[in-house]
């Protein structure tokens, strides 16, 4: 395959690649997983609060 | 402690904190360069006679105090930040992040030795000469090693899509960079670069443009897509819409440099295409921009009360405007218009004062509290008089450079009608744009005010707290952790 018919190739299977991207991030079977990935940067301070809650608790059991 | 948990790791905190402190010293030392030089074009003698502060060395000296120290410490502290929160595990090498923080700086504190000095590649935004080019290429490759390790060893299934961005930056500027700076060198202080005629024009832009598109694009939207969220207390817009924006942008970026040499010894053919190329990046473009401004919807009226956010919203304003100004440029009847003039500078500037230093300021505020133990800044007027201070200074500076631009634009295109002389004098189109030049000058003191009073406030906050001690339980995680 010379160059020229190579980048022709090319470019086409990138914009193919491309539509397929949309086609995937649209698709039904994704939305769950894409809307917990969402709120995943709020799940740490969930997290942080209960442990928070836990630190004192602990600190309070290490001052009796 | 560690009996009862051991599966506890503590974040590495404290290269976000060093990275955080000189972001806000390089914004202010690059932006008060910047009002200099502004200073310099109305006032020549503020060289003082001295060829080391002439406006040929001292401009260059801003480009790479705002790019690479204030913005790219900005970068390194945000995704360090960044990488360790969403992938809930601490950095890959503790001493490598380590080396990334001194040797970044290194580098600057060598560019603020040598550019005065002279010493220049004359590569724009790559001035830096070879030696310093290597030290840039080892840091950057540490820098890639510490967050992709960290991605390596995520405790999440999911890598979250801010940290996307940053890759995609990391991995494209370190190609970049190691492209743009092939020089050969006669001696330890200066170098030739190994391309030769349009194709190292080419080389130059293909880098110049790309620096923009993805260290202060791709780089910057990394940080929209966790801080927005973050400090709107709201998931983004449309995860699937930021899967297609991050595709898109990584895809269509590379061939904008063209738009750069229009009308030069560039193939026709490649200016036309760096044309049409540059066009289609404003669907991208407002794809993100929309991503991130919707995010707030149902919750607009924190814009009253929140300053930090409104810096943040404000931010993605000015990145549509300047990414429907681009494309518009990038058209070559435009662009043989705007072309070396002012309108050039106040595009760049809308993009760089309004997106870039708007985000990363929101974000430093988001982030210095939260690194020093606090729960907010000492003083949130103080960030809301900030607020006001740039915005203010960003649009006297991008308007005021507008209406030069365009005057300057048509001044060097007008034709007298009867023998098709020009009408005007190049130096008189510099005298026209003498009131505009100095409208600019007094928006840069007005941002150079706003920093100092982030400075202030910064200060106070990290005086009032101690440098936070942060863990996570991996345990309960994984267990919660989806196996596919």
């Amino acid at each position: 395959m010379d160059y020229i018919t190579w980048r022709s190739f090319y470019t086409v299977l990138v914009f193919v690649l491309f539509i397929g991207i949309v086609f995937w991030a649209y698709s039904k079977g994704r939305k769950k997983h894409f809307d917990e990935a969402a709120k995943s940067i709020f799940e740490e301070d969930e997290l942080k609060r209960t442990k928070q809650d836990d630190n004192t608790k602990q600190e309070s059991k290490n001052n009796e | 402690m560690s009996q009862t948990n051991p599966q506890q790791i503590e974040y590495n905190l404290k290269v976000v904190r060093q990275f955080t402190i000189m972001t806000v010293i390089w914004g202010i030392i690059g932006m008060a360069l910047g009002v200099w030089i502004a200073a310099q074009l109305i006032w020549p003698e503020l060289n003082f006679d001295t060829p080391w502060l002439t406006y040929s060395r001292l401009r260059p000296l801003h480009t790479n105090a705002v790019i690479f120290a204030f913005g790219t410490s900005a970068l390194m502290g945000t995704s360090f930040y960044i990488v360790q929160k969403t992938c809930r595990t601490s950095l890959f090498s503790d001493k490598l992040a380590a080396f990334v923080f001194w040797s970044w700086q290194t580098v600057i504190v060598l560019a603020v030795i040598t550019l005065p000095l002279g010493l220049t590649s004359s590569k724009e935004y790559g001035e830096l000469e070879w030696p310093i080019d290597i030290l840039i290429a080892l840091s950057w490759i540490a820098y890639i090693i510490v967050f992709f390790g960290t991605l390596v060893k995520r405790n999440t299934s999911h890598i979250y899509v801010a940290n996307w961005f940053y890759g995609g930056f990391i991995i494209t500027v370190a190609v970049l960079h190691i492209v743009n700076s092939m020089a050969m060198p006669v001696s330890f202080v200066k170098s030739y670069s190994i391309y030769a005629g349009a194709v190292d024009a080419m080389i130059q832009w293909w880098y110049g443009h790309n620096a923009v598109g993805f260290l202060l694009t791709a780089g910057f939207l990394g940080m929209m897509y966790y801080f927005v969220p973050k400090q709107a207390e709201r998931p983004v817009y449309s995860y699937r819409l930021s899967v297609v924006h991050f595709w898109a942008l990584i895809s269509l970026y590379i061939w904008a440099g063209p738009h750069h040499l229009h009308y030069t010894a560039l193939p026709d053919w490649t200016q036309s295409l760096g044309m049409v190329m540059s066009v289609i990046l404003f669907v991208p473009s407002w794809g993100g921009m929309i991503n991130g401004i919707m995010t707030l919807s149902g919750a607009w009226h924190k814009l009253k009360t929140d300053p930090i956010l409104r810096f943040l919203i404000v931010s993605l304003s000015f990145y549509g405007m300047s990414t429907f100004e681009g494309p518009m440029m990038s058209i070559k009847s435009v662009n043989a218009l705007s072309h070396y003039t002012d309108w050039t500078i106040g595009h760049v500037h809308s993009g760089a004062l309004g997106w870039v230093a708007m985000i990363t300021i929101g974000s430093m505020y988001y982030l210095i509290p939260r690194l020093w133990g606090q729960t907010q800044m000492h003083s949130v007027r103080a960030i809301n008089a900030h607020f006001w201070l740039h915005t203010i200074g960003t649009v006297l500076y991008i308007v005021a450079l507008w209406i030069s631009g365009v005057m300057q634009g048509l001044m060097w295109r007008a034709v007298n009608a009867e023998d098709g002389t020009l009408t005007y004098s190049f130096v008189e189109s510099v005298e026209a744009s003498y009131p505009f030049w100095f409208i600019r000058f007094v928006g840069g003191l007005f941002i150079v005010a706003g920093m100092l009073l982030m400075a202030w406030n910064g200060y106070r906050t990290i005086k009032a707290g101690k440098p936070t001690s942060e863990t996570i339980d991996v345990a309960p995680r994984e267990a919660a952790t989806p196996s596919a």
